[in-house]
């Protein structure tokens, strides 16, 4: 299968097609939307050809681009991602950013799912080319007391679609919380027991925490993993309540960070990639020393991945749309930072070494499959 | 109406400064500008009608937050990126 990294950055889509063997890696001549901040970029799973991009630039609006083969030729949405017009005296809600935007359930082949800034959940049943709000969402965290928010403003991300069940999803708002529906997103309930927000008078509410990020385990949904502000936490949803899991990490590194990664056949293995959270939060490799943390055992225990890595000065910050895996075996990562380098490692971790350097500052990293070759 | 708009929205003109559009508001001048060059209108200007932050429109040289003002023949009006950067 051929594998290709399609790259969001602050001024840009590349793509990095691999050979079979994964060992080597050519950066396509042609970047998408030069110059325009993309900070999510999609393949559909269930069409190959069709890419979603959630762009902006400095001076205009958000919005989306789409393109049915595979990155040659793009369009915009007719109808992005836009908050209703509320009658005049009311606050009017508007859309800075489409933060992210993710496929929808096998069995409604043409949704997707966008979520943006500030707090909002879109949705489309059209490929992307027009949006509606998801009310039920939008009208939860536009509620007064959910107006906590982030240095990068309050963020919607981690659309989490359960392969079981078209109608249950999770959606993470940083500085929201964790937030499930079993109704399509009619009717959404708080899932934050057991996750802490160190930043708040009260660091166990109701909602107000921050995730970063979450997956869901494809062998079993049930299984949740979130890298949050304040922790790396694994959730059993049977029980419904999280386990800061990164308490196991060793203390000179700590537990905060952006991304997180799952192994797809191994249940409990997972990647976190550490940032400095201490003092005034540099946000950059603990240490100056990048390195991966891997748990093979639910989180009771983890292992430093460092090979390759610069072992001093190497301040590292990878957001949490930038890690990610492939499918194959050994199991590949794939890892963007905001120095514009892209790592790779195609023996789980094990050993990395950097595929492309010198791009614009990267906000995104995806896995593509059978990518059609552009010209 | 005779417009001019800076190069942040060739994508949307084919390129070109100079553009046409007609109005009799600010607001009906934007309507007919995303018919004929459609999705710049959201670009420019977010759901609650202001123009957005690091855009500028000038009605005859003068910054224009919002879409209310009205248009008369020979009225100039201009959309630009704003002056940003480090």
């Amino acid at each position: 299968m051929a594998l290709s990294l399609l790259i969001g950055t602050q001024k840009g889509i590349f793509v990095l097609d691999g050979d079979s063997s994964r060992k080597s890696w050519k950066l396509r001549d042609t970047v998408s939307h030069f110059g325009n901040v993309v900070d999510d970029v999609k393949q559909d799973p269930r069409n190959a050809k069709l890419l979603l991009a959630a762009a902006k630039t400095g001076h205009l609006g958000p919005t989306v681009f789409r393109s049915f083969d595979g990155g040659a030729t793009w369009k915009e949405a007719s109808k992005p991602p836009a908050f209703p017009k509320v009658e005049e005296g009311k606050d009017q809600r508007t859309v800075s950013q489409v933060f992210c935007v993710h496929p929808g359930h096998p069995s409604t082949p043409h949704r997707w799912y966008a979520g943006t800034v500030p707090f909002g959940m879109f949705v489309s049943d059209d490929d992307g080319d027009t949006w509606e709000p998801v009310a039920g969402f939008n009208e939860l965290v536009s509620r007064p007391e959910m107006d906590g928010a982030t240095p990068a403003g309050p963020i919607t991300h981690s659309i989490l679609v359960d392969p079981r069940d078209a109608k249950h999803m999770y959606v993470c708002c940083s500085s929201g919380g964790f937030l499930e529906t079993t109704d399509s997103g009619a009717t959404w309930k708080h899932l934050n027991k057991g996750s802490v927000a160190e930043f708040l008078p009260d660091p166990n509410p109701e909602f107000g925490q921050d995730p970063h990020c979450a997956k869901y385990h494809p062998l079993d949904p049930d299984i949740l993993w979130q890298q949050n502000h304040c922790g790396v936490y694994r959730m059993d949803r049977r029980k419904a309540e999280w386990e800061r899991v990164g308490l196991n990490l060793p203390k000179e590194i700590g537990d905060i960070g952006f991304g997180i990664v799952v192994h797809p056949r191994e249940i409990d293995t997972a990647w976190v990639f550490p940032m400095d959270g201490t003092s005034v939060w540099p946000r950059t490799s603990p240490g100056g020393a990048p390195a991966a943390y891997r748990t093979r055992d639910a989180g009771k225990s983890w292992e430093r991945q460092d090979g390759g890595f610069p072992d001093r000065h190497g301040y590292f910050t990878v957001f949490r749309h930038a890690i990610r895996t492939d499918v194959e075996t050994p199991l590949g990562l794939y890892l963007g930072t905001t120095n514009g380098e892209v790592w790779g490692s195609r023996d789980e971790g094990a050993s990395w070494e950097c595929l492309v350097s010198w791009l614009p500052r990267i906000l995104s990293v995806e896995v593509a499959h059978d990518l059609p070759k552009t010209p | 109406m005779k417009l001019r708009v800076s190069s942040h929205l060739h994508a949307y003109t084919a390129n070109r400064n100079d553009i046409e559009a007609e109005g009799a508001t600010l607001a009906e001048l934007f309507d007919d500008l995303d018919r004929r060059h459609p999705g710049i209108r959201f670009r420019v200007i977010d759901e609650a009608g202001h123009v957005r932050q690091h855009m500028n429109l000038f009605l005859n040289g003068t910054k224009q937050k919002t879409l209310e003002a009205t248009l008369k023949p020979g009225d100039d009006v201009c959309i630009f990126g704003a002056l940003s950067g480090g």
